[in-house]
């Protein structure tokens, strides 16, 4: 089985007489209430899924981050992970001591040791990540709206937040034995936040006919307005699964994590928390984890020569458009007929189609999912 | 922020035939060619293998199936 990053998989999650004895300490703490999206950033952290991370980081690694592209011991790390924090709030913490974080419900989620407490550049985060600086681009803009000060520090998680989703949610370590009782030795991931069409059946097909086994990984969590609702991913992969694959080659499980948007950088990441899922090889398409035309169609792939001690492989495939005169699916490496015999994956049409209730062609989405997602009322987020 | 780096020395021979490899190479130098090289090799020098308490695979286990992952 493949290494995790870092050579450990981190597990800071509390559990028996342990957890108990925190829980109950932890009343008395200082709390910090933390939006969804951190809550996430803390349970990957405490169950591995951001190995070798224990904790949010401090300025020292984020300047590494930014900068190399690498946590300070050299491991390839492209996206921060951070706290922030009022500084009126803030100056409520004081270094050296601990913090109940709460949802925003109130429940309390982990205690962060804090270590750590600094004043960041947002437009140097912002401008490094994503390339850009336009507040149009969504990541740029939440970066806007982040508080003044980072809190930094290893964490224990208390309690692992319910979702509707439960059902999908593995941790690397389970995967990692679901993965060993298969007896899947080489492992593709596929990151996705998207229904499934004919053109992301075939990426993942040609990687599995190479490969022991597909995992199939969804991102939950919060995305923009017009992404399909995570219930409609979800579903639509079920049956996609149920009367496209074979049982014994694919697993889906979802990602509990904000989509950055980041492009290239995103991409590396991406294949960092698959690795500590136990995978081998990820795949990695046309404008991975991308928005608008802020980045090359295949910087995401290009960023790959910069990492090659990466340690999870990853499999690069061109766009793929159905073929009038080959008859199948093809991308420009194996088609010669000209453009106007093409017929593209294009979301946008294929969600006109839905929206307007007619089922896409059957060689651009399957029926069975088209159906499913159709079922939906709304299935797209507002 | 600088960032910290050390010397290492190689012969020159060697040096001169990197040189001559990335000559062209818009950015190169024959460090950033060994650093890439020394990653690359650290990287397969990983050790494989990882062991979970007997405890852990057996709930672990047991979720899976309970979930219909496996049989």
């Amino acid at each position: 089985m493949i290494q995790p990053h870092g050579g450990k998989l981190v597990d800071r999650v509390l559990d028996g007489e342990c957890r108990q004895d925190v829980l109950e300490t932890s009343r008395s703490l200082p709390k910090l209430r933390i939006n969804d999206e951190s809550v996430s950033d803390v349970e990957n952290i405490a169950t591995g899924v951001f190995s070798p991370l224990e904790g949010f980081m401090g300025k020292a690694e984020l300047r590494n981050v930014l900068n190399e592209m690498r946590l300070p011991d050299d491991l390839p790390w492209t996206i921060p992970i951070v706290l922030d924090a009022d500084p009126e709030e803030a100056s409520r913490f004081k270094e050296g001591k601990d913090i109940l974080l709460e949802n925003e419900s109130g429940r309390p989620v982990a205690v962060l040791h804090l270590v750590e407490k600094y004043r960041y550049d947002k437009d140097e985060l912002a401008e490094k990540v994503f390339l850009t600086m336009d507040r149009a681009h969504p990541g740029v803009a939440k970066v806007a709206g982040m508080k003044d000060v980072l809190l930094a520090g290893p964490l224990d998680l208390l309690e692992i937040s319910p979702t509707p989703f439960d059902r999908y949610k593995l941790s690397p370590k389970e995967t990692r034995i679901l993965f060993r009782e298969k007896g899947w030795k080489t492992i593709v991931a596929f990151q996705t936040r998207n229904t499934p069409h004919i053109g992301h059946e075939y990426v993942q097909k040609t990687a599995l006919t190479f490969t022991d086994g597909v995992f199939v990984n969804p991102v939950i969590g919060k995305k923009k307005k017009g992404d399909f609702k995570d219930e409609v991913i979800l579903a639509s992969y079920d049956e996609l699964i149920k009367h496209y694959y074979l049982k014994e080659r694919a697993v889906m499980a979802i990602l509990q994590m904000e989509m950055r948007y980041a492009g290239p950088r995103e991409a590396i990441h991406h294949a960092v928390v698959r690795k500590n899922f136990g995978c081998t090889h990820i795949i990695i398409g046309r404008d991975h984890a991308g928005v608008g035309t802020y980045y090359h169609p295949y910087a995401a792939q290009d960023i790959f020569e910069e990492f090659p001690d990466l340690g999870i492989a990853p499999l690069f495939f061109r766009a793929f458009y159905f073929c009038k005169k080959c008859q199948s699916v093809v991308n420009e490496k194996i088609c010669p007929h000209q453009t106007c015999d093409q017929i593209q994956f294009s979301g946008t049409k294929i969600r006109d189609l839905l929206v307007k209730g007619q089922v896409p062609p059957p060689e651009l989405m399957r029926p069975e999912v088209a159906k499913v997602i159709m079922q939906f009322k709304n299935p797209f987020n507002e | 922020m600088e960032k910290e780096t050390m010397t290492v020395t190689i012969p020159a021979s060697l040096y001169k035939k990197i040189e001559e490899i990335i000559k062209g190479t818009p950015g190169a130098s024959v460090s950033s060619y060994l650093v890439k090289l020394v990653r690359e090799r650290l990287a397969q020098e990983e050790k494989k293998g990882e062991a979970f308490s007997q405890e852990d695979e057996e709930k672990v286990k047991e979720r899976l199936k309970a979930l219909g992952y496996i049989d």
